[in-house]
């Protein structure tokens, strides 16, 4: 195993601890979009750039955008129904 | 439950678990250690039986093409399954919250819309550098299908609404879903016309390296792209109408 892959495997640890530690969902979204970005870094070092690729878009892009924008929804809905009581 | 209880039952289930797991690690081959032999067969014929630089795409689209049709039509299904949901929702009891004369822009950050306007270009050419070279270089249609859907999210990062002002892509991504996972499944028929098996290598495979080479591999690529990028689009939009919707009586 070289240095690189030790520091990425290290990082990916730390950031996959952050995610869990993050309460707040919105935060986490982003968060989980460091942690994703990341992974790819770890992949790219352990010589899969395919998997690193989809991780890259996949992982650090569209996951956390359907997170923010579920959680848009939900909160709305919230609303609407404190609203109606 | 008692307390006590509780904690000697996760006591054993965590001590099992560890027990297992260890177990399972000492029987793992040590690191950088491949003996995968369906690997290197692989490895080893992706460039002279497809003529494809790109092992990874060979076996996705090639030797294991079928596994890539059912998997986008995982991806169209799903999509589906959102836009259905979604839809049936607002007509039930949503109307738009915002008349279209007073809509505000997505951003409010000057820096943040330049920047992602300035993107937009760069992030298409990628994903469609990363599409048509599926075969040659690591990418292919997935991966350059959801940097294509980026390049269009960022123009509504930009300001400007996916289904609204002059660029009206939400239709078109729906095409471009539909002929996506359409295509795929015609190439795959014409393999089976020509060649005589579903999904069979029926284009001469043409020159190792060159763009226009392993046969079907590079149209396979761009349906894919097209299918991924559609997909993610659809639903992508779909979820940002929500935003702009809220329900009867409250607007």
């Amino acid at each position: 195993m070289t240095a690189v892959q030790a520091v990425t495997l290290i990082v990916v640890a730390l950031a996959g601890t952050a995610v869990v530690v993050t309460r707040d969902p919105a935060r986490q979204a982003l968060v989980a979009s460091v942690f994703g970005l990341s992974l790819a870094v770890l992949f790219l070092a352990f010589q899969a750039p395919d998997v690193a690729l989809s991780q890259i878009v996949v992982g650090a892009v569209a996951l956390p955008a359907m997170i923010m924008l579920a959680l848009r929804k939900i909160i709305r809905r919230e609303e609407v129904n404190r609203g109606e009581r | 439950m008692s307390q006590r209880l509780r904690l000697l039952l996760f006591g054993a289930g965590a001590l099992g678990l560890a027990v297992v797991l260890a177990w399972g690690f000492a029987g793992l081959p040590s690191f950088g250690d491949f003996d995968g032999r369906y690997g290197k067969v692989l490895a080893h014929s992706a460039v002279p039986q497809i003529k494809a630089t790109s092992a990874v795409g060979a076996t996705t689209l090639d030797y294991r093409g079928f596994d890539t049709l059912v998997e986008e039509f995982i991806l169209f299904t799903a999509a589906v399954g959102v836009v259905v949901l979604l839809r049936v929702q607002r007509a039930e009891d949503e109307v738009p919250a915002e008349p279209e004369a007073v809509r505000r822009p997505t951003a409010r950050s000057g820096s943040l819309r330049s920047v992602a306007t300035a993107l937009v270009g760069p992030v298409l050419l990628l994903g469609i550098d990363i599409v048509v070279h599926g075969h040659l270089t690591p990418g292919g249609g997935f991966q350059g299908g959801v940097i294509l859907m980026t390049a269009l999210f960022l123009i509504y990062l930009g300001g400007a609404h996916m289904n609204l002002g002059r660029l009206r892509p939400l239709g078109a991504m729906e095409a471009s879903e539909g002929v996506g996972a359409a295509g795929f499944a015609v190439i795959g028929l014409g393999g089976m016309v020509i060649a005589g098996a579903y999904l069979e290598n029926f284009i001469a495979p043409g020159a190792v390296g060159s763009l226009v080479s392993a046969g079907d591999l590079p149209l396979l690529n761009i349906a894919v792209g097209l299918e991924v990028m559609g997909a993610l689009l659809v639903v992508l939009g779909e979820f940002l109408d929500q935003r702009l919707l809220m329900r009867k009586g409250q607007a």
